[in-house]
């Protein structure tokens, strides 16, 4: 303080009109607003629109690795369309998000449900249930590859030794079964998230609605559907928005798990774009491959957002 | 008065450093300017190889030319995605091991290393064919051959032998017939159809090559949808469900190595990595009579199809980047590392796993060690390129990289596709490619 006031106190009159016009500037709301919202700006375009503009002009371009290639159009897109792995990896994608999500959010709010209750070391296992959240993917989809391993799967050697099978199960040698695997480790990885945010959601509802509903003769089933569930609506549209995003470009649960096989079963659009694009080294149609998640995201997004609005309007 | 006195001292020991020198001749001092020359390559099948790199090469190669050697190693399917990231954004290894024909593919981001490769080839007896047909474009060398890993089959002598196959089968209806017995006996031949850089496609392509089918002709047409391609897949079909595990679609390259080890296979292609795991782990691995797993094991070639046999081996080549600020000390240090006496240290811990580029290591002492890897030691020679009977070129680089002729018989091998279907699907998938 004392510095600043002697530095003002030494400033030339030109310097303290242009000091005044600054703290004019900052007083103006729009001003302060811009001012504070620039650094978030400039990291948007920096690491959000401008590789997503590049990612469009390379759509664009015949680029590939050490060739900076030729404008083609919609060249890439119409090529993508027609490969018929990229059609796989679209319904691959498709599925292993539907599946999932419904999953991890029917487990989710299971969990979320039963930890809302009263309990001996609850707090303990609130946290500890974030564990497959907090483990980074490649790790944990490395543990289940091990499991599921054609070979040597842990899996297969408890259900043979406990005289449930005779033979060994393909779970990743087998395209559909490699798949349901995939859904499977994703719900693992992802029902932590939906469990803690519901978890927070269930806290924020008043016991007292609860009560009042139970007085008036509903049962457990009645108070979640009329009670809990219309105002847990709003939590649960964010965090299935949010799943739906990471699940349908999620990339290195399957690069870890299956790399996309057997015989491109389990790809889905990021991992082949990154076959595509980045291991074969087309990347102007790697990068046609990854835009086609853009239009599908965004309608997702604006229509749970719209739903959403429409909610609160109510 | 002290802030004078600091300033004065500090610009005595600037010019005793000589910053007035460097700032006038506009140049990082020399020790900012090390010869440090970082190389990407592969976790060894052999590590032994990669200690010798790490604990031999970088303190001699220090001491012979000043260069400080940074070896770092990854998964060798990670490899095209660095080599990638490493072009497009000009910077990272020195130099990059690649593999198979994927120079083909990085050809614009290698400096030209034809006077190493014209050195080599004339003082150790030429370079082979295969080798020389991955790291050439237009008579130019983009990548400097560092070795190959010839695919044998490596299989369980006494397993055959009990089924009455004294001798390893010749043509793949021989094979099949004694797969089918040893898989009846829980004894099963191992092989991945996965998404993996050498033991799928070393198998694929020549299964394919056996029956006469090819992805193009000498033209570059795309001729694999003909009845003798059909007839490899048919065949691969049925032999798939009789005689192996099918867990090998889910195979990488190094399943094989571990089923093999644990007694779950009778044999699979591979190179020798098997072998010289066995004989190095004499006490940990054993035959199902107690005897060490490395006196069960011998190496035979691929068995002949209707038009012979023609081998794919796994070629590893080093290409120095152009982005490199230290082309010259990465060329010194190749041209250094090819030098017979260096390049000895390297080559005899692979024990044949890995064969040299140049047929003058074919005469070397070391295959007079062990009669088992005899077959090794000229597999060098033979081989065809991927995109046979075209060139090898870029086109057939992205045709392996999309892993079309695996997946072909991946396809009907798993019952996703009949055979006609998956070969038609192939024919689709090349004619994209070589349009």
């Amino acid at each position: 303080m004392v510095g600043a006031g002697s530095a003002a106190g030494a400033a030339l009159p030109g310097e303290r009109v242009r000091i005044s016009r600054l703290t004019r500037m900052l007083e103006s709301e729009k001003l302060l607003a811009a001012a504070l919202l620039a650094p978030g700006v400039v990291i948007l375009v920096l690491f959000i629109a401008y590789p997503f503009v590049m990612a469009i002009w390379f759509s664009l371009t015949s680029i590939r690795v050490g060739d900076a290639g030729e404008f083609v159009g919609l060249a890439n897109f119409t090529k993508a369309w027609s490969d018929t792995i990229f059609q796989v990896a679209f319904k691959n994608t498709v599925f292993y998000t539907f599946w999932a999500t419904i999953f991890k959010f029917a487990l989710g709010m299971w969990l979320a449900l039963l930890l809302n209750r009263h309990f001996r070391f609850k707090r303990l296992i609130r946290a500890s249930m974030l564990l497959p959240f907090i483990i980074p993917t490649v790790l944990s989809a490395f543990a289940w590859r091990w499991m599921f391993d054609p070979t040597f799967s842990v899996m297969n050697w408890l259900l043979f030794h406990s005289g449930v099978i005779t033979d060994r199960l393909p779970f990743l040698s087998d395209g559909d079964w490699a798949m349901w695997c995939a859904v499977l480790v994703n719900t693992w990885r992802g029902m932590p998230f939906f469990a803690i945010t519901l978890l927070a959601g269930l806290q924020t509802i008043s016991p007292d609605l609860h009560e009042a509903a139970a007085l008036d003769g509903a049962n457990a089933w009645h108070r979640f559907w009329h009670v809990t569930w219309p105002l847990l609506m709003p939590v649960t549209l964010v965090v299935v928005v949010f799943s739906v995003i990471q699940t349908f470009s999620d990339f290195q649960l399957i690069y870890v798990l299956t790399g996309g096989g057997p015989a491109n079963s389990t790809h889905l659009i990021a991992t082949y774009a990154y076959q595509i694009g980045v291991a074969s080294g087309l990347l102007g149609e790697g990068a046609a491959l990854s835009l086609f998640m853009f239009p599908v995201l965004f309608a997702v997004v604006w229509v749970q957002l719209r739903f959403m609005k429409r909610m609160e309007g109510h | 008065m002290k802030r004078r006195k600091f300033l004065k001292a500090s610009g005595a020991g600037i010019a005793a450093t000589g910053l007035a020198g460097i700032l006038a001749a506009y140049r990082a001092p020399v020790f900012a300017q090390a010869n440090t020359i970082h190389i990407l390559r592969w976790n060894d099948f052999v590590p032994a190889a990669d200690k010798v790199l790490r604990e031999v090469f970088a303190p001699e190669v220090e001491k012979a030319l000043g260069i400080k050697l940074n070896v770092e190693t990854v998964n060798a399917n990670d490899i095209p995605a660095r080599a990638t990231a490493a072009i497009q954004s000009g910077s990272g290894p020195d130099i990059i091991m690649l593999l198979n024909n994927n120079p083909q593919l990085y050809a614009a981001g290698g400096v030209d290393v034809s006077d190493i490769a014209g050195e080599v080839g004339k003082s150790q007896g030429g370079i082979y064919g295969l080798p020389t047909s991955m790291c050439t474009v237009g008579g130019k060398w983009v990548a400097m051959p560092w070795a190959t890993v010839p695919a044998l089959i490596s299989y369980r002598k006494s397993w055959f032998d009990e089924i009455g196959v004294k001798e390893f089968p010749k043509t793949w209806a021989a094979y099949h017939a004694a797969g089918k017995k040893l898989k009846a006996a829980k004894r099963p031949i191992g092989q991945t159809l996965g998404h993996t850089f050498g033991d799928a496609p070393t198998f694929a392509y020549p299964m394919m090559w056996s029956y006469g089918g090819q992805e193009i002709d000498a033209k570059g047409k795309v001729v694999i949808d003909s009845k003798e391609t059909v007839e490899s897949v048919r065949f691969m079909t049925q032999f798939w469900k009789d005689a192996h595990d099918e867990g090998g679609f889910a195979w990488d390259d190094s399943n094989n190595n571990r089923a093999f080890l644990s007694g779950d296979i009778c044999a699979t292609l591979n190179g020798a990595s098997i072998y010289v795991a066995a004989l190095n782990g004499a006490d940990k691995f054993k035959t199902d009579k107690g005897a060490p797993l490395h006196t069960d094991i011998l190496h035979a070639p691929l068995p002949s199809g209707p038009k012979g046999t023609f081998p794919y081996h796994t070629a590893f080549t080093h290409m120095v980047m152009k982005y490199s600020k230290n082309v010259k000390g990465a060329k010194e240090f190749l041209r250094w590392a090819h030098t017979p006496a260096n390049y000895e240290k390297w080559i005899v811990v692979q024990k044949g796993f890995a064969v040299a580029p140049t047929s003058q290591w074919e005469k070397h002492k070391m295959w007079d060690v062990d009669p088992v890897m005899a077959p090794f030691r000229t597999a060098g020679r033979g081989g065809r390129h991927m995109g046979f009977a075209g060139a090898p070129g870029q086109k057939a680089a992205e045709a392996w990289n999309k892993y079309i002729i695996v997946d072909m018989y991946a396809q009907a091998a798993s019952g996703k596709m009949k055979p006609e279907e998956s070969v038609k699907w192939a024919a689709g998938e090349l004619a994209k490619i070589y349009k």
